[in-house]
């Protein structure tokens, strides 16, 4: 579904990706693992040009994304669940989820707030209050609602499991996998190996912008030495 | 007490059409973060097209259409300035945008003057309201009534827009991220247009609106922009229903003013702001604004380095030219090199609180004219010796700059802009106004230096040291410890704080030396052509001096200089052309959007690129 192939990526002279190339199949929950600065929030933003890729492709189901403005991207049915969450303070979560809000789309499944507070119950119960007024863990959860709004065929989520508590990333290991259920699409980026086990079906293994390793659980648990030479476990 | 009633109706009448501004102005700031200095400019044009659709259309349905039809015009033009001018250089910093639209008054000023002539228009009156009603047996046009009935009306359908639909909960998210509305999907350029469109059309039904009570003339834009921004700093930023308290308040106090204090009608609106900024720094019901949110990074800052050979030459060969100048050149060249050095120490003290301060300062020419005035006063007044004034330019000018800077020093970014700026034009409505000191707009006359200073070489070479003087005076500043805090300060205020660095007294410290340059700048400026205006503190003063930091490059030492030799000889050149502003204006924003690290940065990132792909082909 999602094809990326040697994307080289820069903050002003820095290089970033050094020629990252990999795919992402329909229905699949993909872990993208490294450690702190290996470049999983790079790769996620240049899957959504949000930071420019100067060379190599991506494109989603065969159409060519590098060029194209975000909001492009999105509308192409990629959702994109930024790191640091980036939901509107000022908002409510009412409002946070409508900006997020797009006409559905074929092939995916189909949101509406009603659904998402039944899998986020805690936003439910808080929806006329402001995004700076929720803790983190419903900060989390809004953001993923919010993006779902837009009914992606794709899900990219970049670090879910950060900074919030453990019993909040148990839930969310189960929200991700009734995602899948659903029929989605989801990229994980994750430093978790534990968290990233439970929810995916494959796992990517990148440091300083180069791909060191990519197949199953069962596979890389064959083999310690990736995991402790590019994993912080 | 009816009397009284009836004056309160005035001002809330006449805060119709500066509400509709100034809430133009605070919703496209909110959205785009850029303040828009060509507002006024849409006000204008509102006034114009207004009168001459009026012109036209018969009747009460063609007075009210046209004031319709007016913001519809109006809004579209704002649209395409937006589409043409701003969206290339959303991403640039502050100062880009605010030059840009400055280029855009230049260019709206020369446009109504070859579509409309020079000569006023006076406002038609709205068929069928042209009498007074009797409220408390005083006497109340009916038109002034009917404006206060539409204004809630208006506060209420913008609020409605803002809080209720889902353009206004998108607007409101771009506000914040905008990088991220556009990663939801949502198209965010169009959604900046639309804004920009909305925010001007209000502009033009201000201007519209208030024609039966004024009319139309070509110094609207500058009129009313200086109460513009003093309604959104004291309504606070981004507030609608600030902007509308703030309008209410200035509009109110100036019919009052105007009754009973009418010396000081102007100054009056600076001192209420000044009162409110005390008590409330972001505005009545403003909020502070959240450094290093998302959306808005310039590059990082090239380190300063010392000049090579080349450079070090080149200083030189000036420096040498300068000095022989006398000795072959005319007269004219003189007083035109002297223009070009005083414009150069402006031009260079403000780049040091700008570029090197990160501080965006809209008033530097209250110093500027601040330095001039002072001189001019002690030798108008008190016959005082032309040496003794002088020095006092510098001085008054450094004192002015502690005064202000206290206000505006604990405020950053826009609001510290806006502040500046009023200051500015509180300093200008004083020489202006106060006409028993400064004699108005006849200005301070006579003002001529010592007579051992009296002949063109002579004063030539008195403002060549210290012109030059004080220019390498500011770039010893820089490289000294003081100039590494300021830019640290510039750079991360937190980690310059965290590592004991006192970053707003650093600040406050530069800014005074600022002014005190500036001054000295007016100083000599006074004497060379013996005369001062309040012209020279007008806020297109302040604005030649931004725009030719700008033009010679922000990031660079030279910059300021460089832009100032530029732009008095392009100046003098094009002022001969009828309609001058009109290129300038073009030029500006063509700057702007092509060579945006203007004329020093552009040649150095030239040398840059030429010696890069040299090294890259020696490998």
């Amino acid at each position: 579904m999602l094809n990326v192939n040697d994307i080289h990526s820069y903050y002003g002279k820095a290089h970033i990706l050094g020629g990252l190339s990999f795919d992402v199949p329909r229905g699949e929950v993909v872990a993208l693992l490294g450690r702190n600065g290996a470049g999983k929030s790079t790769t996620m933003k240049s899957v959504m040009q949000l930071v420019r890729p100067r060379q190599g492709s991506v494109s989603f189901q065969g159409q060519e994304l590098i060029g194209k403005p975000a909001f492009r991207v999105a509308k192409a049915g990629l959702g994109y669940v930024p790191e640091d969450r980036r939901i509107f303070t000022d908002l409510t979560v009412l409002e946070n989820l409508e900006v997020g809000r797009q006409p559905p789309r074929d092939g995916a499944p189909e949101w509406t707030m009603e659904q998402l507070f039944e899998i986020f119950p805690n936003l439910a119960e808080r929806r006329t209050n402001r995004g700076k007024h929720l803790s983190g863990g419903e900060q989390q959860m809004l953001t993923i609602g919010r993006t779902l709004m837009g009914n992606p065929l794709l899900l990219l989520l970049d670090e879910p499991s950060e900074g919030i508590a453990p019993v909040i990333v148990e839930e969310m290991a189960e929200t991700i996998l009734k995602l899948k259920s659903e029929g989605l699409t989801v990229m994980i980026s994750e430093q978790n190996l534990h968290f990233a086990r439970a929810v995916a079906d494959r796992a990517i293994i990148i440091e300083g912008g180069e791909k060191k390793f990519d197949g199953s659980f069962t596979e890389l648990e064959a083999h310690p030495e990736i995991r402790d030479a590019y994993l912080s476990v | 007490m009816a009397f009284f009633f009836a004056q309160f109706l005035t001002g809330l009448a006449n805060a119709a059409a500066l509400f509709l501004v100034a809430s133009g102005l605070s919703l496209i700031f909110g959205v785009t973060r850029i303040v828009n200095f060509a507002h006024g400019s849409f006000y204008m044009l509102g006034a114009f097209v207004g009168v001459t659709l009026m012109e036209v259309l018969p009747g009460a349905v063609g007075f009210w259409g046209a004031i319709i039809l007016t913001g519809l015009a109006v809004g579209a033009i704002g649209a395409f300035v937006e589409m043409v001018v701003l969206r290339p250089i959303y991403r640039a910093p502050e100062l880009f945008q605010l030059v840009a639209t400055f280029g855009v008054i230049l260019v709206i000023q020369d446009l109504a003057l070859m579509i409309w002539g020079a000569e006023d228009r006076l406002g038609p009156r709205a068929p069928g309201l042209r009498g007074v009603w009797r409220i408390f047996g005083e006497p109340v046009p009916k038109y002034d009534i009917i404006l206060i009935a539409i204004t809630p009306f208006i506060l209420f359908a913008l609020w409605y827009l803002i809080t209720r639909t889902r353009v206004g909960v998108l607007v409101r998210a771009a506000t914040q991220d905008r990088e991220m509305v556009g990663a939801l999907g949502v198209n965010q350029a169009w959604l900046f247009t639309g804004v920009f469109a909305l925010g001007s059309a209000l502009a033009g039904w201000g201007g519209a609106l208030q024609l039966p009570k004024g009319g139309a003339d070509l110094l609207m834009d500058f009129n009313i922009i200086g109460a513009v921004f003093v309604v959104v700093v004291i309504g606070g930023m981004g507030s609608l229903p600030g902007a509308f308290i703030a309008a209410v308040l200035i509009s109110v106090l100036s019919v009052f003013g105007v009754t009973y204090l009418p010396q000081s009608t102007l100054v009056l609106m600076f001192v209420v702001m000044a009162i409110v900024l005390i008590v409330r720094p972001y505005g009545l019901l403003g909020r502070e604004e959240v450094a290093g949110e998302h959306g808005q990074a310039g590059a990082p800052e090239t380190p300063i380095r010392p000049y090579g050979r080349v450079g070090k030459m080149l200083v030189a060969g000036l420096l040498a030219l300068l000095a022989t100048l006398p000795l072959f050149a005319e007269q004219f060249v003189l007083t035109l090199t002297v223009d070009m050095i005083v414009f150069a120490l402006f031009a260079a003290s403000l780049h040091f609180i700008l570029g090197t301060g990160g501080l965006v300062s809209f008033g530097h020419a209250a110093f500027f004219g601040g330095g001039a005035y002072a001189a001019a006063l002690l030798v108008f007044h008190t016959d005082t010796r032309m040496e003794l004034a002088f020095l006092f330019a510098p001085f008054a000018a450094g004192l002015l700059a502690l005064g202000i800077g206290w206000f505006c020093i604990r405020l950053t970014g826009v609001y510290f802009a806006m502040l500046t700026l009023a200051f500015s034009q509180l300093v200008w409505s004083l020489a202006f106004q106060w006409r028993d000191v400064t004699r108005g707009d006849d200005g301070l006359v006579n003002i001529w230096p010592a007579d051992w200073l009296n002949s063109p070489s002579a004063y030539y070479y008195f403002t060549l040291a210290l012109g030059v003087g004080g220019i390498l005076f500011l770039r010893h500043v820089i490289h000294a410890p003081f100039g590494y805090a300021l830019r640290a300060g510039r750079d991360s205020p937190r980690q310059a704080e965290a590592t004991g660095i006192d970053v707003k007294r650093i600040q406050y410290a530069a800014f005074a030396l600022a002014g005190a340059m500036a001054g000295l700048a007016g100083g000599i400026f006074v004497f060379s052509k013996g005369s001062v205006f309040p012209t020279e503190l007008e806020i297109g003063a302040s604005f030649d001096a931004l725009i030719v930091v700008f033009l010679g490059g922000v990031k660079t030492l030279a910059g300021g200089v460089v832009g100032a030799g530029f732009m008095t000889l392009v100046e003098d050149w094009l002022t001969r052309l009828e309609y001058w502003r009109l290129l300038l204006g073009l030029l500006i924003i063509a700057v702007v959007i092509i060579a945006p690290e203007g004329i020093v940065g552009s040649l150095r990132s030239l040398c840059t690129q030429i010696r890069g792909s040299e090294s890259e082909v020696s490998k």
